[in-house]
């Protein structure tokens, strides 16, 4: 009888709905975008993104640079994951050159690339976690993307931006007590691995707030570009890494986990689940690696030895010109994609025949995310847009380029 | 990866077809804007072809190669794995192209993106304004005539950014190619 | 501790303001982090358990504007976003400080283009510039010990309270505030 009163009140009640801006700066999104939101009570109707907060001109950037100038630039893209951007760009153009790397140099990509992509994930993991206030598993989460930015640093020299990948090959070879170092930090990535499965996974208010948020069904996922941890969590297995082997995946024994539901708590577990699986390439990798020449020998991409530059002419002209001119890519078009940290990253190049790229463009993962996320918050509450935002793993610099 | 993909689009759309190549695998066919619409959607729900996943769309400027520009589409099919590049060749007075977002999800936004670079005008478009970059902006940037670093900033700077253009231009020779500060010498 | 135990009870301490004010207010900094880029990255792991910020005093992001004293931007800033930092800025209550993190937010860094603003402090004043692309976390907290002397040597009544004080007493028109000087 008491309900009854309520209901005759409550349609005397007229309400509007409520345009919220949760403007480019904002604590809970990272990384800089604008959802001008239409709120009926908590429930979003209506969003409308908009990007471009972060955008350098990448692309304008790299028609001025030479092939070789353009790898700093790449690092920036996806900057949680650098080496993967590195090694896809450096892939396209190989590509474009009809060169080939040696082995060794497809191994060392392979196992640098897994370690970047430990980062991207150990840090969405964790930044998702402390959005929804999980503050411990953050830190160790940081503490794991510590352990694995050291990895890097040995060896490239550099935690964040790293600019390691060269045409034809990489910068160094790997130091010779990498695989000692990288025994110990295994060790203490699966330990920490397990420590926010324990904090996270079964947490009542973790899979309150990430089950059955940010749905979207596997025909959506595909019709709005979505790949990468989001599509895979919809259902749909599609994984570059082992659709169109590059490097040395199809050498290598890895599972591709793929959700079920396409919502918030599928795609955390889809990643909790790849950190595994990159450790499990790393180890093979490593195990199978043989010693050899780590740059491709091709005289017109590849820098000459120090010692042979300093003392022989020939040596010295070869390494002017390919710093003052760039390298010279023959004329041609070509797409090529990788597996990034957040999807298919493809790069799209084509060159004039001269040593600077006619033009270059990015198909970043982030951006197209972006294009089609106002599918997985219209209809949810305004809290979802939290653990949702973060689970698709937005990168400004790739979003914006 | 054999070239039946350009083989059934030509067998079945013979008069839209410019020309056609396979360089370092990639299959590429350029079409007449016409029958761009009805091409796409023959990709798409083809059972032979089933390209239900856009990849890419983007645009070249050829600068001074007359049509000028290209749009590029780049088509995948989640079940046969086979890509195709579709290119649609664009004079510079005459930018208008059908847009494909009504097939795709994705094709809204990255149409918009092209817009805002490079300034086609994508007919039917929904929603067609700049993505990247402000309302007030003027020019398509990625344009080989647009300099690099003509910025035009939305608050009142409180100093000068840097050097002028046209101080910059004086040290330039090849004033068509796009200017940086390694401009070629 | 050690001090607790070293001073006799019933004391009076005598300072000066300057010194008490300046203490108090250098070693509990509440910062509103506008992060945007790679830098973020960096910023994460300086506030992480490994290079702690927090032994600085600098602990807790305050996400509210009105509630911040140090701003810290953090990545490159462009053009598009630059009404918003102006705006966050002036939002900020007086006495505040500006912290420019990274190459990007100091100068432009390598993005000499259209759409970079080629330095904040073309937009709003700087107090500490941080280079670095990313700059290591121990270079941040060298830039973050330096804002601390800075803060420590100045005038306790914060400048540009007087300068407003003083320009809305004698300004004749809107224009000649000497906070912004601008190039006519």
């Amino acid at each position: 009888m008491g309900q009854d009163i309520y209901k005759e009140i409550d349609q005397d009640i007229h309400t509007d709905p409520m345009i919220l801006q949760m403007g480019p700066s904002h604590p809970a999104t990272h990384g800089t975008v604008r959802f001008t939101l239409t709120l009926d009570g908590e429930t979003v109707v209506k969003c409308e993104t908009e990007v471009g907060y972060l955008h350098r001109g990448f692309e304008k950037e790299a028609e001025n640079s030479t092939w070789t100038q353009v790898f700093p630039y790449t690092d920036r893209l996806n900057y949680v994951s650098p080496l993967l951007n590195n090694f896809g760009y450096a892939l396209a153009v190989e590509k474009l050159l009809e060169i080939e790397v040696p082995e060794r140099c497809n191994y060392i990509r392979t196992i640098m690339g897994e370690i970047s992509r430990l980062s991207d994930h150990l840090t969405c993991i964790g930044a998702g976690a402390l959005e929804l206030g999980a503050m411990t598993a953050f830190l160790y989460a940081i503490e794991g993307r510590e352990l694995v930015w050291d990895l890097i640093e040995e060896v490239t020299g550099a935690r964040l931006t790293v600019s390691y990948g060269r045409i034809g090959g990489v910068k160094d070879d790997l130091t010779p007590d990498f695989a000692e170092h990288w025994k110990a930090t295994r060790e203490r990535l699966i330990e920490i691995h397990g420590i926010t499965d324990k904090l996270l996974t079964r947490n009542r208010i973790f899979l309150d707030r990430m089950e059955g948020t940010g749905v979207i069904t596997p025909e959506a996922a595909v019709s709005y570009g979505f790949t990468g941890v989001t599509l895979r969590s919809a259902g749909v297995g599609y994984d570059v890494r082992k659709d169109h082997p590059y490097f040395c995946y199809d050498r290598v024994d890895f599972d591709v986990p793929v959700g079920e539901h396409g919502d918030n708590f599928d795609r955390y577990l889809v990643r909790m689940a790849e950190v595994l699986q990159s450790i499990r390439i790393i180890d093979q990798c490593l195990a199978q690696m043989k010693p050899g020449p780590v740059n491709s020998d091709d005289p017109r991409v590849v820098l000459p030895e120090k010692a042979k530059v300093y003392n022989t002419i020939e040596s010295m002209i070869q390494h002017f010109k390919i710093i003052f001119e760039g390298v010279q890519v023959p004329p041609g078009e070509v797409y090529s994609y990788t597996e990034g940290g957040n999807g298919e990253l493809g790069f799209y190049i084509v060159s004039n025949g001269t040593g600077k790229p006619w033009k270059i463009h990015v198909r970043a993962p982030s951006f197209i995310v972006m294009g089609g996320i106002h599918k997985l918050f219209e209809g949810s509450l305004l809290a979802d847009i939290i653990p949702t935002f973060d689970t698709v793993n937005m990168i400004g610099g790739e979003c914006d380029r | 990866m054999a070239k039946k993909l350009i083989d059934l689009v030509q067998t079945k759309f013979a008069d839209a077809v410019v020309h056609s190549h396979s360089r370092l695998g990639n299959d590429t066919i350029v079409l007449h804007r016409e029958h761009l619409v009805s091409v796409m959607e023959f990709l798409r729900d083809d059972p032979a072809t089933k390209m239900n996943f856009l990849r890419d769309i983007t645009a070249v400027d050829y600068h001074h190669r007359v049509p000028r520009f290209d749009v590029v589409y780049v088509l995948y099919s989640m079940e046969h794995k086979h890509m195709l590049i579709v290119r649609v060749q664009l004079n510079e007075e005459d930018i208008d192209i059908p847009s494909v977002s009504q097939l795709w999800g994705c094709a809204g936004w990255l149409e918009r993106e092209v817009y805002d670079m490079y300034g086609m005008n994508f007919t039917n478009h929904p929603d067609l304004r700049r993505v990247l970059l402000y309302e007030e902006f003027e020019g398509h940037p990625l344009r080989k005539d647009y300099a690099t670093q003509a910025s035009q900033p939305r608050v009142e700077l409180l100093k000068p950014e840097r050097d002028s253009v046209e101080e910059f231009f004086h040290y330039v020779k090849d004033k068509d190619q796009a200017t940086g500060s390694r401009a070629a010498e | 501790m050690g001090l607790e135990y070293s001073v006799p009870e019933n004391v009076v301490i005598t300072t000066r303001l300057d010194e008490v004010v300046n203490w108090a207010r250098k070693n509990s900094l509440f910062q509103y982090p506008f992060v945007t880029a790679c830098c973020g990255m960096e910023y994460m792991a300086t506030a992480s358990a490994r290079y702690d910020m927090a032994r600085f005093g600098a602990e807790i992001p305050r996400f509210s504007p009105r509630q911040a004293d140090v701003m810290w931007v953090v990545g490159t800033v462009n053009h598009k976003l630059a009404p918003y930092l102006k705006r966050i800025y002036e939002q900020i209550a007086e006495p505040k400080w500006v912290i420019s993190f990274g190459v990007c937010a100091s100068t432009g860094g390598f993005y000499d283009n259209y759409a970079t603003v080629q330095g904040i402090d073309k937009i709003i004043p700087v107090d500490v510039y941080i280079p670095g692309c990313p700059p290591r976390p121990e270079q941040v907290l060298d830039g973050l010990v330096k804002l601390q002397e800075k803060i420590e040597l100045e005038p306790w009544r914060k400048y540009a309270y007087e300068e407003k004080k003083r320009s809305r007493d004698q300004a004749a028109g809107p224009d000649e505030n000497p906070l912004f000087q601008r190039v006519k």
